[in-house]
């Protein structure tokens, strides 16, 4: 039995190498900041419960129920993890989930690790808790409005990740935006359901099993916003989700806009070199440089390959008689 | 009439290599209680996870008379009532009566139906007043009870347990007995519980790496002490 | 029943296992990095970093065909840029007629297209070698190397602990539902309950295995602090680098950087 890929992890080569930078540059502010709160607030119990945390996170993604037509529906967690721990501790928890699922299991790429970081572990966390504590505030704290938010905190996060994924892609140049956001916000529409409705049935058992820990993960959202650390996730998420929904459709119906962008931004893979003047097209008469280039490079990769296959067979020869001894 | 269980010449290997079944031939009658015993490793929880097709070895495997296979598996599953090891897995609903009702509800039987089903598998296991408890919060023994309902409310035919009786402090292992006694269905339970087995299974089946050793009447092969050591077992006195 | 087929860790003795952990973590950071760098099209340099991550995968031991099936696993994401074959602007290589519309496959596009997958290719076997000839502690002491904040580490490494202990958890709680989802005999009946119910269920079992995982990390942060933990995180100091493996770094570095030079002067 395998690991099964979510569609919000992004491999490698998919991101230009900018916005692979970026993102990375960004995750990293963001989850220094992240642990320096988490320090602040919870003192000594903290690498005990992410920990163990983030393997139920891991563990809870493999959770599954039928939706029907043979699809299932699955657990992404940023919102759960915002709603029991908080922002801060919940993106901490979400960063090791996703560099895990990375490193291990090759779930998500390593040079867009902190794209992936950031779609996941702050843009999820963040739109999550917005969206939690805005309907506990409308509800007044009570059980519906935790069931509500939980939903829609769920389903707003999975929404929210997949169009910053599909316009990191269009930014990259890799898919443009008129198909990747519409593609993606469908898709996950849907699947953010599935989110929702999990979400909700986690948080209905804990308000049963244990209530104590919701207020406390209320408490943590809530007491602490009263510094600047929970305002801040607040506020930064209804910016990222305000922002990506507005950016979505006009990428959309503007895909050379992106394009242009891309081609700027991307300056890195199609550069133009001076050399290119000086050598011509053509060393061998009918047969591009290009050509002649991949098929000496065909030979030379084989026979590296061939000389390293037969120097690890050779070595290992000679290894046996010493072992049968 | 049918065998209860039918199982010939299974065998199985894990993905990781490890043989744990080695052509295990065994036919249980309707009504019959067999207890299961052997050392860790023997492969019995291995051969009772292949009656509901959880896992899916070579060989035949046959549930009332219906042959374990893929298109089956929906069916078997309501005949043959499986109550896990630790009970912290079976119970995965916030409340005693979610949990009871899963198996029906599934089923897709009526609310009303549901609740009777509900109803009688608790007094069954003698726990009419949890209803509404929340499982997380119970002890050991109300758990196993409660894994036990279960399971019950699916009215099955057969009834198979994994260790019913780890973990228990002995009022709760007595109270557990009981109740297995009062049970009428077919039933299996792999345990080392040795005393629980000379008190209530009349018959008895020694595993051992991953094969039948013995197959017989608990009175006669609890005298045969070479035996019992031989497989890692000891005689209770 | 136990998970540890997830593990990716393949222990063999091989020179690339016994590569300090440090130096397998930055070359296939700089290779993955050398191959995002690479320019669109530049086939041949492609083709070099392929067959430099194929000697890898030899000399490892790990089985080629092992590496190429979990490289496998991104394949579908491939699909996502699929489109990029039409939408590219450039010369026409085929033309397609779908009713009222017209596809152009255009040359750029392909190549583009190509090149992502390639890169993306490549990219994964380098990673998956990473993860199969090193275990996770010494990935741990690799990422404390590239200075990641020790906490964040701790937490890693928590995590890695008890992530094959929830898994089976997981496993066997599906497996109980698995256990209790039966067809009754009576054919009209509507099997599998509502959708909402199913979600609620799946909800719950994850509600509980977090509430069991927030419960067994209070028994893990007591035993922790019975051993003297007070909150701040100690780990053993990593010892130096060997002078082998400090050549094998920066001739690593060296081919890679090569190759990149050879990419731009020739490709760009």
């Amino acid at each position: 039995m395998h690991y099964s890929p979510e569609p919000l992890h992004i491999p490698d080569g998919f991101l230009s190498v900018p916005i692979s930078i970026l993102m990375w540059v960004v995750s990293a502010l963001v989850v220094s900041y992240a642990l320096r709160q988490v320090n602040r607030d919870m003192g000594e119990r903290q690498v005990p419960l992410m920990g163990v945390l983030a393997a139920a996170i891991f563990a809870g993604q493999m959770l599954n129920f039928a939706v029907g037509g043979g699809t299932s529906g699955h657990l992404m967690g940023a919102a759960l993890a915002a709603i029991l721990l908080g922002p801060w501790a919940a993106m901490l928890v979400l960063t090791t989930v996703v560099g895990v699922q990375a490193l291990i299991f090759q779930d998500g790429g390593l040079l867009v690790l902190g794209a992936n970081t950031f779609n996941m572990a702050v843009v999820g966390v963040a739109v999550a808790t917005m969206a939690y504590q805005t309907a506990l505030k409308l509800s007044g704290g009570r059980k519906w409005g935790a069931f509500a938010g939980a939903f829609i905190a769920a389903w707003l996060s999975t929404e929210i990740a997949s169009l910053a994924v599909a316009l990191q892609l269009a930014i990259s140049g890799t898919s443009p935006a008129n198909i990747a956001v519409p593609a993606m916000a469908v898709v996950h529409a849907l699947i953010g359901v599935g989110e929702g409705l999990i979400t909700v049935g986690a948080v209905a058992f804990v308000y049963a099993a244990r209530p104590d820990l919701l207020q406390a993960g209320e408490a943590r959202q809530e007491g602490k916003s009263a510094s600047r650390g929970g305002r801040a996730v607040w506020v930064a998420g209804l910016l990222l989700a305000l922002g990506l929904a507005v950016a979505s459709p006009l990428a959309s119906s503007n895909p050379d806009g992106l394009e242009w962008v891309a081609e700027q931004g991307g300056f890195l893979d199609t550069a133009r070199g001076s050399l290119y003047q000086v050598i011509p097209d053509y060393l061998l008469p009918g047969i591009s440089n290009q050509t002649l280039a991949t098929i000496l490079a065909g030979v030379i990769g084989v026979l590296i390959v061939f000389c390293v296959v037969v120097g690890v067979a050779y070595l290992r020869r000679n290894r046996q008689p010493e072992e049968s001894r | 009439m049918h065998h209860s269980i039918e199982v010939m010449n299974l065998s199985y290997s894990y993905p990781d290599g490890h043989q744990a079944l080695r052509g295990v031939s065994l036919n249980i009658q309707p009504g019959e209680k067999v207890a299961l015993v052997g050392p860790n490793g023997a492969g019995k929880s291995t051969l009772i996870l292949h009656l509901n097709g959880i896992l899916a070895g070579q060989g035949e495997v046959r549930v009332c008379g219906m042959e374990a296979r893929k298109e089956n598996f929906s069916r078997l599953r309501a005949m043959i009532g499986m109550v896990f090891q630790s009970p912290e897995d079976q119970l995965f609903s916030p409340t005693v009566y979610d949990d009871v009702a899963f198996g029906p509800l599934y089923q897709g039987l009526p609310p009303d139906e549901v609740r009777c089903r509900v109803e009688e598998a608790l007094a069954a296991v003698r726990m009419s007043d949890y209803a509404s408890r929340v499982s997380h919060h119970l002890s050991m023994g109300e758990k196993k009870r409660i894994a036990i309902a279960t399971v019950l409310s699916m009215q099955p035919e057969v009834l198979v347990l994994d260790e019913p009786t780890a973990g228990l402090d002995p009022r709760s292992r007595r109270s557990l007995i009981r109740l297995l006694d009062e049970l009428p269905m077919t039933m299996l339970a792999s345990t080392h519980d040795m005393l629980m087995v000379r008190e209530l299974f009349p018959r008895m089946v020694i595993m051992d790496e991953g094969r039948v050793v013995a197959d017989g009447l608990t009175a006669e092969l609890m005298q045969d002490v070479a035996l019992l050591e031989a497989h890692g077992l000891e005689r209770p006195f | 029943m136990h998970v540890h087929f997830l593990d990716p860790y393949r222990p063999r003795r091989s020179p690339v296992h016994s590569l300090d952990g440090r130096v397998k973590l930055v070359l296939a950071l700089a290779f993955i990095f050398s191959v995002a760098l690479t320019p669109s099209g530049a086939w041949p340099v492609y083709i070099l970093l392929f067959s430099l991550v194929l000697c890898a995968e030899v000399i490892s031991d790990l089985g080629v065909r092992y590496v190429l099936k979990r490289s496998l696993l991104a394949f579908p994401f491939v699909l996502a840029a699929l489109p990029v074959i039409f939408t590219t602007s450039g010369a026409a290589a085929l033309e397609l007629t779908l009713g009222p519309w017209t596809l152009a496959i255009t040359q750029p596009g392909l190549e583009r297209f190509l090149s992502i997958a390639c890169k993306s290719w490549i990219s994964v076997q380098a990673a998956v070698v990473l993860a199969a000839s090193t275990p996770f502690p010494d990935l741990l002491a690799a990422m404390r190397a590239i200075h990641v904040p020790r906490l964040l580490v701790a937490i890693f490494s928590l995590m890695w602990r008890y992530l094959f202990v929830l898994v089976d958890e997981a496993l066997r709680l599906m497996r109980a539902r698995a256990a209790r989802s039966a067809r009754s005999a009576d054919p009209a009946l509507k099997v599998g309950g509502s959708l909402a119910w199913r979600a609620r269920v799946a909800g719950g079992i994850a509600g509980s295995l977090f509430l069991r995982a927030i419960e067994r990390s209070d028994r893990i942060y007591m035993a922790m602090v019975s051993r003297g933990y007070d909150g701040e995180v100690r780990l053993m100091p990593s010892p130096g680098l060997r002078p082998v493996h400090w050549a094998i770094l920066l001739s690593g570095l060296a081919v890679l950087a090569f190759l990149l030079l050879a990419a731009y002067l020739f490709w760009a």
